[in-house]
């Protein structure tokens, strides 16, 4: 049961660690794969959950994550990227080591935040649940400190990720929910890439720095 | 045999198929009538017919309120949706194929928030306000013009960001009822999750609901999390921010407080009533003093819609049968009264072709008949008597004056503060010197006189049978 | 027990005495391996020794405007660094010393060394030494947390801070999988890189301004202070090595109780371990290029970030190794 406990730890805790690399990445290109690597890791911790609880259910979302966050996005991205001939560096809102130092801020955060929970039958679930957060609060980090469009969306699922680690963590969650939060990515990829092409085509540029000049009321 | 809920949920989706395969956009209108008119006869049925717990679906006296009005404007709404839709397509804002999208969209958003409005289960609240809240970021990049790509885009990352903490929140409270109801559906249940909050472990709910509260509260508006709310309700179609305002932030509300149900079940946790109090607080009296600077009357509206959601989040903050009896009405009042003013800024700007204060001047001299139906509905919802909002708002102080005297201040100088600025916008546009053009109106006005009348009934007289139902949801609340 | 205080004092006069001596074939071993894998002969694996002969036999020239710390920077920086080294359990845990090793020590040792050289290369008022002290400085404000960080975790998981204790500790304990655990030895091998002048922070074969940080300090020696210098990072390159051989590899090495022949035994574990590793340390810096100055911030704070999530789900998880 130890082992079992520590290898979906371990999981977990390289997502984390792919976070941080999403994070610390100069070009597109290398945020994709970071991204395609925490999507496999999750296909990984969930494939794991699924057989040493015995809940084959659950490896139809590790299938999910896997094709569809693990190869068939990444892989549509990276064609965007391509065919747009958009930028290839990362356009920063703060540096690099700064966006690390408040990952790391946020990490504790999540920790503390979980650690309040009470020992008891949940505590097993505790220890993931904190990573699964940490992991969410990097995600929104990224929607906040990245700009361009394409990073944006990369910090969306990466956030999604954290949500199905948490909801994998909690142990007999119906998979309604999962297949629903699969679905929801779906959509979200929908709508995101209607904007990619929208924006794209009115300003030739997917910088949302460029929509600021909207903001506030017009005058 | 098919209960009144089941047609509440399945007639708007089975109503977006079909309006997907019709090609001509005046059909699609007349459709899109006639299906929100089956989904309000089915929601007056819900209210008449009897309660009932499911597995998935809950039918209570709480619900049913909300159900009632987001039926009711949805299907005012779509009668001034087909009067007025398609002057957009003759100004070559909109193409035939992107209003039968429209249409659709329009009906799949109805049946989702219906969806989460009667679902028994947290998960499946979830999805359905979800899903609502992404199709509404749709049509509000409807125009594609740049404004409404931004409002969508900045829309989608707010709501996004709402969504994910919302689903944080779901997972720790299945958590926290995983020990005593069991591993599955059940801990996921809201009536038997309810029943079970007492012998629930309070950490785990403190960690929920504070999840909950910014995640749903976001899609709420309430004061920091509200960035999104002015910028969708501007740059979207105007019958979309009438339901913006009027619907899906109650939907969003009524989340809120099923969680605060739970969470309030058990003594231990903490309680979510001073933490509704201070930011329904906030959000009232920082949208006030915004209503000030609003160049936009699409955005004034908008910073208005906030601080009503923030009085009733401060009303229901404060408990009991009596106030959570007077938010409840507030929010009915409100829905009515907000979509109403939203039909009647889509009049105005059609007359004037622009949506900025600065070019809206003088609609009593081009436009008299609108001008005075428009300064009573911002009569109305700026809580002048006689009408509803009034009814609300005065009991909302009384009973906040009745328990905390101080307390009662504070809301009242957000809405003194509100009413000196809509007075101030409203006189800008009703008088004045006319500039512009001055088109004639063809949507229909029977929509916004109908909310009205409702409203101006609702002030007048309260039907005892209203009142005893209001009071038995009321309750409900705790 | 008497007889045996002479042993045990011996044995740990051997092991300061075998850190020094193998230090030289450690840094031919990489240069070697180097040298190989890009097709060239290579120099002897011995080179260290002749050159560290050479430099001791030749006149020291110190600039006129030297001041005392300059000349006696170089004894002081060799002796700090070859404690530090010796402290290290290498061969086997229970020496006579070993209460000294204690990692919080060793960051001090490491630290009163560094500083001393960076005051040394901006004595002379040369432009390359201050360039080289600033950067070296910079690299040692992240690497160092990220020292201390990793001592914690591990001080965490073996409740102790004595290096000999937290060997014996992983000795003792099943191998587990630890997230902690792992980031810990990736953030070491940042840290060791970082502080050994390693690709990518530095390249030690190149004088090139632009990129160059510990030769930038030392442009100023030579003769036999040189040597004392090259001598030190020699040592310094085997106290990493050994310091990850005892924490994350620990198996071979003489437990406490061992006698003579443990110790044998554990001197030819470590000392293939050693090499093994050093040789792993050359293949490392062929396939990889050197990275910007202005991005070594980053790469270091690498170390740093992985060091404080070790820390934090040390903590987390505590529950889990208890």
């Amino acid at each position: 049961m130890n082992q079992v406990y520590d290898i979906s730890h371990l999981l977990a805790g390289v997502m984390l660690v792919t976070s941080f690399a999403l994070l610390y990445q100069q070009r597109i290109a290398a945020v994709l794969n970071a991204f395609a690597a925490q999507s496999i890791t999750l296909a990984l911790a969930v494939a794991w959950a699924a057989w040493s609880e015995n809940r084959p259910d659950l490896f139809i979302t590790a299938l999910i994550a896997f094709s569809l966050k693990g190869v068939v996005i990444p892989v549509a991205l990276h064609r965007t990227v391509a065919r747009l001939g958009i930028h290839r560096e990362v356009e920063k809102v703060v540096g690099v080591g700064a966006a690390l130092m408040v990952g790391l801020a946020l990490t504790a955060l999540a920790q503390a935040l979980v650690v309040k929970i009470a020992q008891g039958p949940a505590s097993q679930a505790r220890e993931e649940l904190a990573l699964a957060l940490a992991i969410i609060l990097m995600g929104f980090l990224m929607m906040i400190v990245r700009r361009n469009a394409v990073t944006q969306i990369v910090g969306f699922m990466s956030m999604e990720n954290g949500l199905i680690l948490a909801a994998t963590g909690a142990r007999g969650m119906p998979l309604v929910v999962e297949i629903s939060v699969a679905f929801s990515v779906l959509i979200a990829l929908f709508v995101f890439a209607v904007f990619v092409f929208r924006i794209r085509e009115r300003f030739d540029t997917i910088d949302i720095e460029a929509l600021d000049r909207m903001r506030g009321d017009r005058r | 045999m098919i209960h009144a809920y089941q047609v509440v949920v399945a007639a708007p989706y089975v109503a977006a198929l079909v309006l997907l395969a019709i090609p001509g956009y005046r059909i699609g209108a007349i459709a899109n009538v006639a299906a929100s008119g089956v989904t309000f006869a089915a929601g007056l049925w819900l209210v008449f017919g009897e309660r009932s717990v499911g597995d998935y679906a809950i039918v209570d006296e709480f619900n049913i309120v909300f159900i009632t009005i987001n039926t009711l404007v949805g299907f005012t709404t779509a009668l001034f949706s087909a009067s007025y839709i398609g002057h957009e397509i003759e100004t070559g804002r909109l193409t035939p194929a992107s209003l039968r999208f429209y249409h659709a969209m329009f009906q799949a958003m109805m049946g989702s928030m219906n969806l989460a409005l009667v679902a028994n289960n947290i998960g499946l609240m979830w999805v359905g306000l979800e899903l609502a809240t992404l199709i509404t970021v749709v049509m509000v990049g409807l125009y594609r013009t740049p404004q409404a790509i931004e409002a969508a885009w900045k829309y989608f990352i707010l709501a996004s960001v709402g969504i994910s903490l919302a689903f944080f929140g779901t997972i720790l409270i299945y958590l926290a009822g995983q020990p005593t109801l069991g591993e599955g559906v059940p801990a996921m249940t809201w009536s038997l999750l309810q029943a079970a909050a007492a012998r629930m472990d309070p950490a785990i709910l403190d960690l929920a609901f504070i999840f909950l509260l910014i995640g749903y509260g976001t899609k709420v508006g309430l004061a920091p999390l509200h960035a999104w709310l002015p910028d969708a309700h501007a740059e979207g179609p105007t019958p979309i921010s009438a339901v913006l305002s009027g619907l899906l932030l109650n939907v969003a509300l009524y989340a809120l407080l099923r969680f605060k149900m739970i969470v309030a079940g058990q003594p231990a946790a903490l309680d979510p009533g001073p933490i509704m109090i201070v930011m329904g607080l906030v959000s009232l009296i920082f949208a006030a003093f915004m209503l000030y600077q609003r160049r936009d009357i699409k955005r004034l509206f908008a910073y208005s819609s906030i601080e009503h959601m923030g009085l009733m989040v401060f009303a229901f903050g404060m408990g009991g049968p009596l106030a959570n009896f007077a938010g409840l009405l507030h929010m009915a009042m409100h829905s009515l009264t907000k979509s109403g003013i939203f039909f009647g800024v889509g009049h105005i700007a059609q007359a004037k072709g622009s949506q900025r204060i600065a070019d809206i001047k003088g609609l009593s001299v081009t436009h008299p008949r609108l001008a005075v139906a428009f300064a009573l509905a911002v009569f109305a919802i700026s809580g002048l008597p006689p009408f509803g909002v009034f009814t609300s708002e005065f009991l909302i102080l009384t009973t906040t004056f009745a328990r905390e005297p101080w307390l009662a201040l504070l809301p009242a100088f957000g809405l003194l503060v509100g009413f000196g600025a809509l007075l101030m916008r409203l006189q800008d546009t009703i008088f004045g010197e006319p500039v512009g053009p001055a088109h004639r109106v063809d949507a229909s006005s029977v929509p916004m006189v109908l909310h009205l009348l409702l409203v101006l009934a609702a002030g007048i007289y309260l039907p005892p049978a209203l009142v005893a139902w209001f009071r038995r949801a009321a309750e409900l609340l705790g | 027990m008497t007889g045996n205080l002479v042993v045990q004092f011996l044995a740990q006069g051997a092991q300061m005495f075998f850190v020094l001596l193998i230090a030289p074939l450690a840094v031919g071993v990489v240069r070697r391996v180097k040298a190989r894998l890009m097709r060239r002969q290579g120099a002897p694996l011995l080179q260290g020794y002749r050159d560290l002969a050479k430099l001791l036999r030749k006149e020291s020239v110190v600039a006129e405007n030297a001041s005392w710390l300059f000349r006696s920077a170089p004894s002081l920086i060799f002796a700090l660094t070859w404690v530090a080294a010796a402290l290290i359990p290498t061969f086997a845990s229970g020496l006579m010393y070993n209460w000294a090793a204690d990692v919080v020590a060793l960051v001090a040792l490491l630290g009163a060394a560094r500083a001393l050289l960076a005051l040394a290369g901006m004595d002379v008022g040369t432009s390359f030494g201050g360039i080289g002290s600033s950067r070296e400085m910079m690299i040692a404000t992240l690497a160092e947390p990220a020292m201390m960080l990793i001592v914690l975790t591990l001080a965490i998981a073996a409740g102790t801070t004595r290096l000999a204790g937290v060997a014996d500790f992983f000795i003792a304990e099943p191998l587990a999988v630890r997230v902690s655990m792992a980031l810990s030895l990736l953030a070491l091998v940042i840290v060791a890189l970082a502080e050994n002048a390693r690709i990518p922070v530095d390249n030690p074969v190149t004088h090139l301004e632009l990129t160059m940080v510990h030769e930038a300090m030392v442009l100023e020696y030579s003769g036999r202070h040189l040597a004392l210098i090259e001598a030190a990072g020699m040592l310094k390159l085997v106290l990493y090595l050994s310091l990850l051989i005892c924490l994350f590899a620990p198996f071979g090495m003489a437990p406490a109780t061992a006698g003579v022949d443990g110790w044998a035994l554990g001197l030819l574990a470590w000392t293939v371990k050693l090499l093994g590793g050093a040789a792993l340390l050359g293949v490392w810096e062929v396939s990889i290029a050197k990275m910007r100055v202005f991005r070594l911030p980053d790469f270091v704070g690498i170390a740093f970030v992985f060091a404080f999530l070790a820390i934090l789900l040390a903590f987390l998880s505590r529950g889990a190794i208890e």
